[in-house]
């Protein structure tokens, strides 16, 4: 037998659970995620082993699905490296400068270290002006020492990446060593995003680096020395350690994408609303097909605008360490909350703070702590402030559904004893068990993904053929990265003209499958 | 007389990106350039055509060129200033205010920053009440008046002053011109007297812009979906949801061209959309028979949030709302038709306005 282990870094909590090949959850552990965010991995890893009593060379496959780099990019964090912005296409794009709509502090924390180099190319990949090569390498000495890491976007890359493949080399001979992140490599056309994703990218390096060692560290030490590792995407998918060092930047997010996952794989339906209930916030989401729906917006980390796809989240105030009061006869829940302090701030627990999860218990929603402690609020009282916790959950499944047709509704998370009596406009309310490790068994359940980023002429196939052909070729990347055939999908096509090649385009496909071992009928749906 | 401040221009961007019924430009490059620009140079002041003088000269700004080249080849910034002097300088007159050409995410955010760099006024006005691909596609062209002399600048610093014998030639030329500059130029065109531009122009646009930008962004803080009140607002009919299967696009000819198929959602489930655009969004089918045609407005909106979509901003699998507007009545004329019907475009069949169509389609 071949197992998984499936770690998740949230905010809160640090998850971890390993599953069997049929993907039945043999042991599952909750952590508090720690300041150092390893230690919590550690622990996690640990318990969740003493319990599964299983061989740990038998674990085949260990995914982290974390929240260091975004947590590094929304702290304005230390860690954060400083990038050297080198954009190549003047005299054009002067007009708006790199990160000009940035927050001030992230700015600062990626040290605004901004250079113009003469270059780039027009969009039928004609140059602009041939890269000036000298100013480029004045521009580097001059950062030398300066910047940790290096940002390199040509206007119009996609469409020809010599100019920053030019300028890569040229700053290895000047700075030997330095990490760097190519624009071209992470993002399509669309200047500013992708020099924000490209930037971000760099400043991330140390970030991935310790997070990947961390890794490693805490399943060597646990003696798990026979499994790939994984870090997971924002997009349900897995990339590999030492591509993730790389692109650190793809493993924002990934949070909801497996929680809205993880949801649907318990839950045994495709297509639903996802409830997650935290301590202090709740995230609604929607899940199509086993995917969660992506927000069509343009995706902001941190106050930076990019354009990578993203589940799309409405967060709200309401959690079950919820603070309850009444003023003026009008009964709040939240937005403040006790957060973890709820073992000790929460009536039910001995302490004097009425939080949502005191409601519940007084209305017999569930049993936690001691029930005598909460006898004494007014029955009435108790169900208008329950009345207005799930007026606050209809109204945001109501923003979230597309149609007025009612979807099933997936309650998860720590504080989804809130949700009890009626939700408006869903087909019913299922609360799987082990909701609370949710977001770790997205990790587990996460698909792994082929890739084709070609240029087609269209001289002797035709547009079609080639997006065929390509396809094909990113199922069968997709099925040697170890995905199973029959369950392969293409989930991405992207095809970019190149007018400068007579009829031709770049296109860019991604597929996705399962890993094997997975038996078809434990998948959801 | 009123003051633009970043509310105001974040609204008209919006507003002006539905106008721009799928061609206009990214949004967030015309407004980033219109916002550093009153950011350096303070607010612009917007006034009413007819507060222009009949003799004064207003010359509008604008890009030229294919969309998407512009989210990536940004501009320099001073290529406006360069097209737009040199036209004042050729002319010999002192020029009085600046306007847009068109509505859309770009050009009506360009003369903004012009106005803001040369502290000139900026006229609530301009000559299509919507986006066009081409510079004859204007009511100042149906109406007689002269392209040129116009001129075009790239960032290269490359400046061109055009004198052609008509209008259609002006596009011609300076097509040619813009893809030799690289699929985008700024031009400045059709310098106008107050009393033609009170005469010609389509009033108010920048203060119509603001409000549909308002409306959409007032609905979306509020929770609303927008599109009723948008449809109230603008007269338009609703005529299709559904999510992206393929775009096939291809920039030639100094256009981004192409078509997009959408699979029905909803209570469209089971039907296709095909949209075809030169820039704009030109033609709309739904399962074979055309739903909406130029000049009447062919609008994506995002299926959450009722922001438009550019042609060049859809992906495979966004989801959308169609929303077709009436035109300008002066786009409904013989003449009108002639420069930007169906059939321009080489497309065969007559225009029949759109509220036509919802009616037989048992929309209106």
């Amino acid at each position: 037998m071949n197992y998984r282990l499936g770690i998740d870094v949230g905010g809160t909590n640090t998850d971890a659970v390993i599953v069997d090949e049929q993907l039945q959850i043999i042991a599952s552990v909750k952590t508090h995620t720690t300041r150092d965010v390893t230690t919590g991995i550690n622990q996690a890893i640990t318990r969740v082993l003493e319990d599964a009593k299983i061989d740990r060379k038998a674990i085949k496959y260990a995914m982290l699905g974390t929240t260091h780099c975004t947590n590094a990019i929304v702290e304005r964090s230390d860690k954060l490296l400083k990038v050297g912005v080198v954009r190549i296409g003047k005299p054009a794009t002067l007009s708006i400068p790199p990160m000009v709509d940035w927050p001030d502090d992230i700015v600062k924390a990626v040290g605004g270290q901004v250079h113009y180099v003469t270059g780039g190319h027009e969009f039928d990949g004609q140059e602009i002006f041939p890269l000036d090569e000298e100013e480029l390498r004045s521009v580097l000495r001059n950062m030398a020492g300066k910047v940790d890491s290096l940002a390199i976007i040509s206007v119009f890359s996609p469409v020809d990446r010599s100019h920053e493949e030019r300028a890569a080399a040229i700053a290895r001979e000047i700075m030997p060593g330095i990490q760097m992140t190519l624009s071209s490599e992470i993002a399509s056309i669309g200047l500013l995003e992708r020099e924000n994703a490209a930037i971000l990218n760099a400043s991330l390096y140390e970030v991935a680096r310790t997070t990947a060692q961390g890794f490693r560290d805490a399943l060597a030490e646990a003696g798990v020395t026979d499994a790939l590792m994984y870090l997971c995407q924002n997009d349900g998918t897995l990339m590999s350690i030492d591509y993730a060092m790389q692109y650190p930047i793809l493993t924002i997010a990934c949070g909801p994408t497996n929680s809205i996952r993880g949801a649907s794989f318990l839950s045994r339906r495709e297509n639903a609303i996802v409830l997650d209930i935290g301590g202090t916030t709740s995230d609604i989401g929607i899940v199509q097909q086993g995917f969660p729906r992506e927000s069509s917006l343009a995706v902001e980390i941190g106050g930076v605008r990019t354009n990578f796809r993203m589940p799309d989240i409405i967060s709200i105030g309401l959690g079950g360490g919820s603070v309850v009061r009444e003023e003026d006869g009008q009964i709040r829940v939240g937005p403040d909350s006790v957060g973890y302090r709820i073992v000790e701030e929460a009536m039910v627990f001995g302490g004097s703070t009425l939080t949502a999860t005191d409601i519940a218990v007084r209305l017999g929603l569930a049993d936690i702590g001691d029930k005598t402690k909460v006898a004494g609020i007014d029955q009435a009282f108790a169900e208008r402030a329950h009345r207005v916790i799930m007026d606050m959950i209809n109204e945001y499944i109501d923003r979230m559904k597309i149609s007025r047709d009612p979807m099933p509704l997936i309650v998860v998370g720590g504080g989804s004893i809130l949700a009890g009596g009626e939700v408006e406009g869903v087909s019913e309310v299922v609360k799987p068990v082990q909701s609370g490790v949710a977001n770790a068994l997205g990790a587990a359940v996460a698909l792994v993904s082929g890739q084709v980023d070609e240029v087609f002429s269209f001289e002797n196939i035709s547009r079609d053929e080639a997006v065929a052909q390509a396809k094909e070729t990113a199922a069968a990347n997709a099925v040697k990265a170890g995905a199973e055939r029959s369950t392969v999908e293409i989930v991405e096509v992207d095809v970019i003209p190149l007018a400068y090649l007579g009829n031709a385009a770049r296109i860019r496909v991604k597929a996705t499958g399962n890993l094997p071992g997975v038996n078809a009928g434990a998948q959801p749906g | 007389m009123r003051l633009l401040d970043q509310q105001a221009i974040d609204d008209i961007a919006l507003g002006a990106s539905l106008l721009g019924s799928g061609g206009g430009g990214d949004p967030l490059v015309g407004k980033l350039m219109a916002l550093s620009a009153i950011k350096t140079y303070g607010p612009v002041r917007m006034i009413d055509a007819s507060d222009v003088p009949d003799e004064a000269l207003v010359i509008p700004a604008a890009m030229m060129g294919a969309p998407m080249v512009l989210s990536e080849k940004i501009p320099n910034g001073q290529e406006f200033i360069r097209a737009f002097q040199a036209l004042g300088k050729y002319l010999g007159k002192e020029v009085y205010a600046t306007m847009p050409i068109e509505a859309g995410g770009v050009n009506s955010m360009v003369p903004i920053a012009v106005a803001a760099q040369l502290g000139l006024p900026l006229v609530d006005a301009d000559g299509m009440g919507r986006a066009f691909p081409e510079l004859q596609m204007v009511t100042f062209h149906l109406n007689g008046i002269s392209a040129s002399p116009m001129t075009m600048a790239d960032e290269k610093g490359n400046n061109v002053v055009l004198e052609v014998i008509n209008n259609v030639w002006a596009e011609r030329i300076a097509r040619s011109v813009t893809v030799t500059m690289g699929a985008s130029a700024m031009i400045g065109i059709y310098a106008l007297t107050g009393e033609q531009l009170k005469q010609h122009g389509i009033h108010g646009i920048v203060t119509y812009s603001e409000q549909i930008g308002r409306t959409i962004r007032e609905a979306r803080e509020e929770g609303e979906n927008p599109l009723v009140k948008l449809t109230e607002l603008t007269g338009g009919f609703r005529l299709f949801r559904g999510k992206t299967i393929d775009v096939d696009r291809v920039i030639r000819g100094g256009f981004n061209r192409g078509i997009a198929i959408f699979e029905g959602l909803d209570e469209f489930r089971g039907s296709r959309l095909e949209v075809e655009f030169q820039n704009e969004n030109l033609i709309a089918r739904i399962d074979g028979e055309y739903a909406a045609m130029t000049p009447d407005l062919i609008c994506l909106l995002d299926m959450e949030t009722s922001v438009p979509i550019t042609a060049d901003a859809l992906k495979y699998g966004r989801r959308i709302d169609l929303l077709a507007l009436p035109c300008h009545p002066s786009w409904r004329t013989e003449e009108g038709i002639r420069s930007v019907g169906p059939r321009y475009f080489g497309y065969d069949c007559d225009y029949v306005p759109v509220e036509t169509m919802a009616e037989r389609r048992g929309l209106a």
